[in-house]
């Protein structure tokens, strides 16, 4: 599998998949 | 009164100029010197030494003491509560602390993985071919990476005081 990183839209999709994932994480953290 | 300006009203200020020269320089190598110097490489004769020569290492020098003054000036605004932020012990810091994390990470990268192969690949420090490949390829998964980091660490930045807060991660 090519590394996403490879590309600038693989990087931009990758930063915004982990945006969501942190978000949720961090809400979960908060008990919200 | 005095500490808290120093503290907060210059902290936060510098933090965001440093910060945006930072990241803008970030995104500068990403979104356009990558791709300028495979195109000046592609050119006959090759067109890419004074970007190398004369912009690459003025960028780099900006960039990295940027990234010195952001974290400084981050850690500053933090004060006693920096370790509530870092180990998430209290649940408003939790978001500036994912964010102060992720700008961790990217400075790390910055100056362990970025800088030091940089040095090679612009010949700052001496180099073979095969370790100028490697440096390359290093020094360009780490700054995409931290292009990557960046995204989750700039929402986490604007998402983490007062009312910002209190309407994206509920009261």
């Amino acid at each position: 599998m090519k590394n996403p990183l490879d590309t600038l839209w693989g990087t931009v999709i990758s930063g915004l998949v982990l945006t969501v994932v942190l978000y949720f994480l961090a809400r979960s953290m908060m008990g919200a | 009164m005095t500490m808290d300006f120093i503290q907060y009203g210059l902290g936060r200020w510098l933090h965001i100029m440093a910060g945006v020269m930072w990241i803008g320089l970030l995104y500068y190598f990403n979104f356009v010197q990558v791709d300028a110097m495979k195109a000046a490489a592609a050119d006959t004769p090759p067109t890419g030494a004074g970007i190398t020569k004369h912009v690459a290492p003025r960028a780099l020098f900006f960039f990295r003491w940027a990234a010195v003054v952001t974290v400084l000036m981050g850690a500053m605004m933090l004060g006693d509560k920096i370790d509530d932020a870092l180990f998430f012990k209290e649940r408003a810091y939790i978001p500036i602390g994912v964010g102060a994390w992720l700008g961790l990470i990217m400075f790390f990268n910055v100056w362990v993985l970025i800088w030091p192969n940089q040095k090679k690949i612009l010949g700052i420090v001496s180099a073979t071919d095969d370790e100028k490949a490697k440096a390359r390829r290093v020094a360009f998964l780490a700054s995409r990476t931290n292009t990557m980091l960046s995204m989750p660490m700039l929402f986490f930045m604007v998402a983490s005081g007062g009312l910002f807060r209190r309407a994206i991660f509920g009261g």
